[in-house]
């Protein structure tokens, strides 16, 4: 048993790992739906320029400076795009301002890719989570043991933020009517604008965890994360924030357990297929809300 | 008002498309300019790679910037056309290349994209010269495509030899890359060299943009393999080598000629990793040549920032500048610049460079029985020579 466990402990460290970065990329996802209806494409390409942010700053600054201004830089830029891309489209049809997400993605990736040169880019060490560790035999990052940990403890803050502030009650307003809570007296472009700034912040965090585990950053590293953790946010019931989390941890680990057996090829395969799966099956997800459509 | 405006916007980055186009399409007017074409990926998975390519033949310009032809003398000018590291960005850079006129094609770095766009450059009439693609499908079955380095059967089999020979290994385990021709053909030569020596192999493939290799190294230390043989893109290799490093799998990795680069080296510094790469080019095979390559990318910092910023020689950059002067040698063969009779006289074409001779074979490939195989010093950062070898 012991010898199992040492020889498939480390699949499992790195499912959870994995599971915990594409949770915090996930709620991103699953809040601004609930608010806006609106599936954000742009949300992994944030990711990937909290990313770069971190391999530039570092490159000037130390790193105890240079990771608040990743957070506060991140933040600033969800804002904007909100501003610029969404805002003027707010009366528009659903489907302008999701064209108008894909655009702001394609964007982004084109403007690091003139910024890079192209070339990957080492994201640089933080000293505390890129010390190796050993669990019960396996030898891992810190930032694999650290980063379930802190994913929960986020959430539980955001769910407490939701459910017992005023800035919260109005978010939960909001998603519920977007019309009535407006003739309420609720100030919608704030609650969108705090919607954002939360879901990049988390992206911001997820992105410290995940290139101090995967160090490397491209214009396209946003993509597969930013995609796993959209199927997450479905998988889980798209505008629940438990179900993202659960989500991304399931798919994570069935990944690494996948690859884990030996079936590396299908790895990714089994993420979609998983998609197409809880679609047919049960289209609003785990914790998924019925829709009352009024007619 | 605000369609006036949309209007306006949309106008005046239709005038920024045009004010970009304008420069690059007034330069080919005059008569006694010879252009070389550069097939090269400058971003994506290869683009370190490829720019360090183009450095070579950039250098090689630099020192040689004419061509004499039936005594007249041409100036010659490097169009470089990016292909992305991507297949199906392949036929749009080599179009771009063939209506801008050139004489000859250098490139690319990386088999895939080479292959993608070989009909491409047949159907206009175009030779091309690959520099380090070495799958052999890039020249097999044409007759316009020829390499000057040596081919994957050859290089699979060279590093089976070395991992047996050398390494002692028992039990291989190969990682490439899912639907790269590079990594899987490599990895299919090298599965049947090892398994004819006798050892198991073990193979694995993972899809693009993966980031995550812990399984894949924890799946072959669970397996026992005393070798990891992992020949796949640069952007790649460096998160193995961080990786296994973290998970402390002291085991010694194996690749091919892409792995030869400074990336991987400031990758494994300071830590515990074992890295042996086979490769074209020994440092210190032309002493000459590399002191003048150093200064002139010390003296330019945009050749300084493409070689990964530090001055470091790989062996793609001196496949470069090869690749240069036999294009050159070629266009006084064919006595002009035109694209038929540089491939007409490409076959015939032999040249003495600083990676040793080249000769081209009946299907266009170079003549090549040597390869050089080198191990990454983890306390300095540079490559330690370890052997030349052979196939037995």
């Amino acid at each position: 048993m012991s010898a199992f466990l040492q020889a498939n402990l480390p699949f499992i460290l790195a499912g959870i790992s994995v599971g915990g970065q594409y949770a915090l990329i996930a709620i991103g996802y699953t809040m601004v739906y609930g608010i806006l209806r609106l599936i954000n494409f742009a949300h992994g390409d944030v990711f990937m320029v909290a990313g770069l942010v971190m391999v530039y700053t570092t490159a000037a600054l130390p790193i105890y400076i240079s990771i608040p201004i990743v957070l506060v830089a991140t933040v600033l830029l969800g804002l904007l795009i909100e501003r610029v891309a969404y805002k003027p489209l707010r009366s528009a049809p659903r489907m302008s301002v999701m064209i108008s997400a894909i655009g702001v993605s394609y964007l982004l990736q084109n403007c690091a890719l003139y910024f890079t040169g192209g070339l990957p880019q080492v994201y640089p060490e933080i000293p505390f989570l890129s010390r190796s560790v050993t669990i019960f035999g396996a030898t891992t990052k810190m930032v694999t043991v650290i980063t379930p940990i802190l994913t929960i403890i986020l959430v539980v803050l955001l769910v407490l933020l939701i459910n017992h502030t005023k800035i919260g009650m109005a978010m939960r307003a909001v998603s519920k009517d977007f019309e009535t809570s407006q003739l309420m007296g609720v100030r919608i472009n704030s609650v969108i604008s705090v919607t954002f700034a939360i879901g990049c912040f988390l992206a911001a965090v997820g992105s410290l965890l995940y290139f101090t585990n995967y160090t490397s950053v491209i214009p396209t590293s946003g993509a597969m994360p930013g995609l796993k953790a959209f199927v997450a946010a479905v998988f889980g019931g798209i505008g629940s924030i438990p179900g993202a989390v659960i989500g991304a941890f399931i798919i994570g680990i069935c990944e690494n357990i996948i690859k884990g057996v030996g079936w590396t090829t299908f790895s990714d395969a089994f993420t979609f297929v998983l998609l197409i799966v809880i679609l047919l099956v049960k289209p609003t997800g785990i914790f998924g809300e019925k829709a009352t459509d009024k007619v | 008002m605000k369609k006036i405006f949309a209007l306006l916007l949309a106008l005046s980055l239709i005038c920024c498309l045009f004010a970009g186009c304008a420069p690059a399409s007034g330069g080919g007017a005059s008569g006694d300019v010879i252009k070389i074409g550069v097939y090269e990926p400058q971003s994506g998975d290869n683009g370190a790679g490829g720019k360090q390519e183009i450095l070579g033949m950039q250098y090689a310009n630099y020192m040689t910037p004419t061509v004499e032809i039936g005594g007249k003398t041409y100036n010659v000018e490097l169009v470089i056309a990016d292909n992305e590291s991507s297949n199906d960005k392949a036929v749009s850079a080599a179009t771009k290349l063939i209506s801008e006129g050139c004489s000859v094609i250098l490139g690319s770095y990386g088999s895939g994209v080479s292959i993608a766009a070989s009909d491409t450059f047949a159907s206009a009439g175009l030779a091309a010269i690959g520099v380090t693609c070495t799958n052999p499908q890039v020249t097999a079955g044409n007759d316009h495509y020829f390499r000057i380095c040596f081919l994957d059967p050859f290089q699979g089999t060279v590093l089976a030899n070395f991992a047996h020979d050398k390494l002692g290994a028992q039990t291989v385990f190969c990682l490439g890359q899912l639907g790269n021709d590079y990594d899987q053909g490599l990895i299919n030569y090298f599965k049947q060299a090892a398994e004819g020596l006798g050892m198991n192999v073990i193979t694995a493939e993972f899809p693009e943009n993966n980031s995550d290799f812990t399984s894949y190294l924890t799946t072959a230390k669970n397996e026992g393999a005393d070798v990891i043989f992992a020949p796949c893109s640069i952007s790649y290799a460096q998160l193995i080598v961080e990786q296994c490093a973290a998970q402390g799998i002291d085991v010694p990795l194996l690749a091919g000629d892409t792995w030869d680069s400074n990336v991987i080296l400031n990758a494994a510094q300071g830590k515990n990793s074992e890295i042996y790469v086979s490769t074209f080019y020994a440092e210190g095979g032309d002493k000459d040549f590399e002191a003048g390559i150093k200064k002139w990318i010390n003296e330019n910092p945009t050749a300084k920032a493409n070689n990964g910023n530090d001055d470091m020689v790989a062996a793609v950059t001196v496949m470069g500048y090869d690749a240069y002067y036999t294009a050159l040698e070629a266009l006084k063969a064919a006595g002009s610049g035109d694209p038929a009779a540089v491939k007409a006289a490409l076959p015939g074409v032999t040249y003495k460079g600083v990676s040793g001779s080249i000769a081209f074979d009946a299907t266009g490939d170079a003549v090549r029985d040597t390869a050089y195989i080198k191990a990454a010093n983890t306390e300095t950062g540079v490559w330690d020579f370890v052997a030349v070898q052979g196939v037995n």
